[in-house]
Parts: C-alpha cells; structure tokens; sequence
C-alpha cells in the first residue's frame, strides 16, 4: 500500500505540548469515539468471535461444542459444494476479471474523444451502475430467457440455430452472469475516464512530434500513465468477483442454480449459515474466503511494481 | 512563371493533404458516434422493453418476437397500481420500509464520517498516523467474516427481526466515507481553524461552523452512495428481517421472481419502481457522484 499523507497538521511525530494541546488531543478522541466504539463493537469483537465460531459446531440452537479443524477438514476433503463453489467463482473471476477491464477501458477512450453530446453518453453508459443488482437481474432473467428472450432471438436472427439456453445450462451459467456485469461496465469507464483526463497533453505532443503512430502513443504514453487505475480496478474488480450474490440469488435461485452451476462462493456460504443452521462451519467458510482472498490480492500487488507506474515517487509526508 | 506553377502545385498537394485529414477525421468521428450510438441502445433498450411489459395487460405474453422495445399498443398504467397494493406483496409498504432504512444510515453516516474525518483532518492528537492507518486496512477487510458473529450478536440482543442491525452499525463510521470526507477537509487553511479559535470557538464550534457548512459537496456525495448501497441492499435485509411485513423492495422482487407463474407485467412494473429512485436521484446528482467515483480510482 502507499504511505498515505496523514493530515495537513504538523508531522505526527511532533508531539503536542501543553494544555491547548492536551485539550486538542481530547477533543480528538471525542470525536473518534462513534468509530473507536465501532472498531471494537462491530470489528474486533465479532473477528475474535469468528475464529472461536468456525472451530466449534454451534447452530444457534444446541451448545456450541469445540470440534478444533474439524470444519476445515470437512471442507476440504468432503465438501463437494464447497469446491463447486470455489470453482464457480474463480471460473466467473477468471472470465470476467479480464473482459470488464478491457471493455471499461475501450468504452473510457470512447468518452475521452471530444464530441458533441458526450456528456449525454457519459450519463447513459453510466446508468446501470446504479440500478440495483437485484433489478438488473431481474431484467437480465427475461433477456436471456432461452426461448424467447431478446438476447437469443437476436443470435437466431444472425444464424445461430441452436443458441445457449443460458440459465438453463450448466455450461453457459457463469458467462451468462458474466454478460450481465458486463451491462454495467460503464462504472468502470469512468474511473479510467478520469484516469486519462489526467494524463499531461504535453506528453503526447512530445510523442507526435516524435512521430509516434495513435497505436504507439497509445502503447506508450496511454497505457503506462493509466497503470496506476488499472491497478485499482483490478484490485476492486477481483474483491467484486469474490463476493458475487445478487445476481447469482436471482437468477439462478436460492440454491445456486442448475446442478449447482451458480453456486457462488458467498451464496454457498449464506446457504450453510442461515438456511442449515451450520453457523461453525459457515465461519470457517468465511475464514478461507478471506485467505484466499488476502492471497489473491497480495499476488497482485507484489506484481504491481512490475507493470504499474507511477510518474513520481508516492509523496511521503 | 514557373515559380508559380510549383507553388500552385503545392497548393493543390497541400489541399488534398488536408481534404484527406478531414475525411479520415470524419470518418473516425462518425464511427465513435455510430459505436456510442450502438452501446447506448444497448443500455437503453433493455430498460424500454420493460417498461412495455410492464404496461401490457396479463392476457398478453411479454415476450415477442421480434422484441417490443418500446410501448405502442399497450398502456396499461394500473399495473403500477396493482403491483404497489397487492395485499400480498405490498410493495409501497416495502418501499416505505427500505426509505426508513435508507434514511437511518444516512442520518447515521453522516453523523459519524462527518466527526471521525474532522479529527483526522483538523486535529493534532497523538496516534493520529497509527489509527488512519487502522481506518485503511478495515477497508480491506471483507464484511463476510464479520456477517456471522453480527448476526449472532444482534440476535443475542434481541434484535432480529428489527431495522436496528441495518442502521445502528452505520452510526459508528465507516471506512470509505471517512477516507472520502477527510481527503476533502484536508483541503481547507489552517487559518480557517486559526481565525476561528481566536473568535472564541470550541473545537465542536470550528467543526459545527466552519468545516461542516464547507464540506457540503463531499457529504452530499456519501450521502448518494449511502442511498443507493442501501436502498439496492439484499444481503442485510435477507438476513435480518423475518417478516413480510418489514421487507424490502429487494426482498420483495427477489420473492416476486422466485414464485412459480409469475405475473411477468406486474414483475416488470415493480422493477421498474425500485429502479427509479436511483435513476432520479443519479440525474440530478450525476456530476458530482461521477466525481466523487473518478477521485477515489486516483487517489485510492
């Protein structure tokens, strides 16, 4: 992570003496208090608790008992939904990870052209972000309905005789939730948008007059001076992937779809805590989410100083 | 003489050079408009269909071929009606239930982002580094290893079945908004705080006179984030509310799909209803939400 800049007051290092100083530190806290009694209320208290929770088999309703990794090993080595679920997310990951990056980033230089009546576009592609995802999908159910859905009609209507019966389908499950994200891909143009608008205008009349093709300039200049919101995309849109539901509870159901084939991780999860009772061992699901997550994203960070650059050092105040 | 020749010559070279440029950069500008014209039909055509299902009577299916994309024959505006008041689902009750929500974390979220991010951008106090960076990592820290200890915490206090694990939480913070509000109190001179301690104000004065009123914009971008991660919540409220009674507009729609023979029309016009206080609140707010969005991708 980068150092960030603390506040715009003295260095921290400085300590503050005397009594207005006093008074400010406790004014401070005063008004840290809402957030420091959250920090242990609803943060440290409920993670301590979900340690203990995921080594015993409580179920709300009989004594918790302690079962040590009992929940782990059931998980690994006899939970057959479990792995399911794992690999129906990382296959939705490994899908849409990539594709929404690519497709925000065309759209986003789409928006950067100067053109009449872009403000107007900016504000449809933008739109679906903030619909609901349970609206979405509700939407998206009746498009990729497989007999008679917009979506299939149009593929009929290009000669595909036998389209994918998408929900229908074990096979064209996950790509079908991919196609839906993909509707809302303008959230993410925009914050490359403002990634590009920030790039200085002197860096491509230096590449022009260079002789630099657009292709060059853009491999050059564009890419690189991007990397930084690339980065933050990847690290959001990985997170996102993780903790799909929505869409998956509606479209394929409470129970995570045609054999299983949207039985995504967090769904998985809420089925085995709050349908079954097995609040042990949905903790224990959760614990390994985070891992695997935490992983994930430390993998990509040690990449990061790899491929993502950063004009200047980050400032260290 | 044939010093003019040549010069014509360049001129006619130097205008077709140009006339080419012009072409080539029509021809760029009218493909970028086909390409925003084609993904913005892609955006909006979807939403004009529902609003033709939602407007057709129940003897007619919704599904066409080709597609309607758009109303024409039917306008059958009664089945926003039924779709609100149906004893069974009532969904201006859950409306109404998900506003009361939604209002709470507002009120809450700004209550506690507004304080917490004052004291992180205006105040000197020792630990000042140490919890900021506390306040970055709770960020990352995934909300689903804390859903199952919430859960029985609140149950054990007697409060599912209620709002109050829904909103209470939001009035101790949270993470993100206190990041957004104190990069923007940052911005402000010092000798704002100063003067205003010299006039005789507290530190609760400086916070309540100076810096709130100035922080507007950035409140009213939380305060649109806030609302719409509540009012599209489904997880939360799946959880914790047991009763019909208390639903909201998302259980209330996830319910409608999940039914065997769903009216498709009635489904189509309440989907329609929960979509649009988003959509209205994004039109007239759009410049700044699409601000406060692209700031966070740069600073984050």
């Amino acid at each position: 992570m980068a150092a960030f800049p603390t506040s715009g007051a003295p260095r921290a290092s400085q300590r503050p003496q005397g009594r207005m100083a006093r008074e400010e530190e406790r004014a401070a806290y005063l008004f840290l208090l809402p957030w420091l009694i959250g920090i242990v209320l609803f943060l440290i208290g409920p993670i301590i608790a979900s340690i203990v929770l995921s080594l015993t088999n409580w179920n709300i309703i009989t004594e918790p008992s302690w079962v040590g990794i009992a929940n782990y090993r059931e998980m690994l080595f006899e939970d057959r939904k479990f792995w399911q679920s794992l690999r129906v997310t990382l296959y939705y990951t490994i899908l849409s990870v990539p594709l929404y990056l690519t497709a925000g980033l065309a759209i986003s230089l789409l928006l950067n052209l100067r053109l009449r009546g872009m403000y107007a576009f900016r504000t449809i592609l933008y739109m679906p972000a903030v619909i609901s995802g349970v609206a979405v999908a509700v939407l998206w159910l009746t498009l990729l309905n497989p007999d008679l859905g917009a979506i299939n009609q149009f593929l009929r209507g290009i000669g595909i005789a036998n389209p994918p019966r998408w929900l229908n389908s074990q096979t064209w499950a996950v790509p079908a939730l991919v196609l839906v994200g993909l509707w809302g891909v303008g959230s993410g143009a925009i914050i490359y948008l403002a990634g590009l608008q920030n790039i200085p205008p002197q860096l491509y009349e230096a590449a022009e007059i260079d002789g630099a093709s657009p292709w060059q300039r853009f491999v050059n200049v564009t890419l690189p001076m991007l990397t930084p919101t690339l980065f933050f995309s990847l690290i959001t849109g990985l997170v996102g992937a993780f903790q799909v539901f929505d869409t998956a509870f509606i479209m394929g159901g409470s129970r995570g779809g045609t054999s299983g084939a949207l039985n995504f991780y967090l769904l998985n999860l809420w089925n085995e805590g709050f349908r079954s009772g097995r609040l042990g061992y949905a903790s224990a699901l959760a614990w390994v989410l985070v891992i695997l997550a935490a992983v994930v994203i430390m993998i990509t960070f040690r990449t990061s100083d790899r491929w993502v650059y950063y004009e200047t050092e980050p400032e260290k105040r | 003489m044939q010093g003019s020749t040549v010069s014509a010559k360049t001129i006619t070279a130097n205008t077709r050079a140009t006339a080419i440029a012009r072409a080539q950069r029509m021809a760029i500008t009218g493909l970028a408009y086909a390409m925003l014209l084609g993904l913005s039909a892609l955006i909006i055509l979807p939403l004009g269909w529902m609003l033709t299902a939602s407007l057709k009577p129940d003897r007619m299916p919704i599904f066409t071929v080709p597609p309607q994309w758009f109303p024409s024959e039917y306008w059958q505006w009664e089945n926003f009606n039924r779709a609100l008041i149906e004893p069974r689902r009532p969904f201006l009750q859950y409306m109404f239930n998900t506003l009361q929500i939604v209002l709470g974390n507002i009120t809450g979220t700004v209550f506690s982002c507004s304080l917490v991010a004052f004291a992180f951008a205006r105040l000197r106090f020792r630990g000042n580094e140490f919890l900021f960076n506390v306040l970055i990592i709770t960020m990352l820290i995934p909300w689903q290893v804390l859903m199952i200890p919430q859960f029985l915490m609140f149950h054990k206090i007697g409060w599912y079945g209620t709002y109050l694990p829904l909103i209470v939480p939001s009035f101790t913070g949270n993470a993100f908004f206190i990041f957004l509000m104190r990069q923007y109190m940052r911005t402000f001179p010092r000798e704002l705080d100063d003067a205003a301690r010299i006039d005789g104000c507290g530190y609760w004065g400086i916070f309540w006179r100076i810096i709130l009123p100035l922080s507007l914009p950035v409140l009213a971008v939380c305060v649109v984030f806030v609302f719409l991660g509540s009012w599209n919540d489904l997880l939360g409220p799946l959880i914790y509310l047991n009763s019909n009674s208390m639903f909201t507009v998302a259980i209330g729609l996830a319910n409608m799909v999940t039914r065997a023979n769903t009216d498709w029309n009635l489904l189509m016009a309440a989907n329609l209803v929960t979509m649009l206080p988003a959509l209205i609140i994004y039109f007239f707010a759009q410049d700044k939400l699409i601000g406060g969005i692209a700031s966070v991708g740069l600073k984050g």
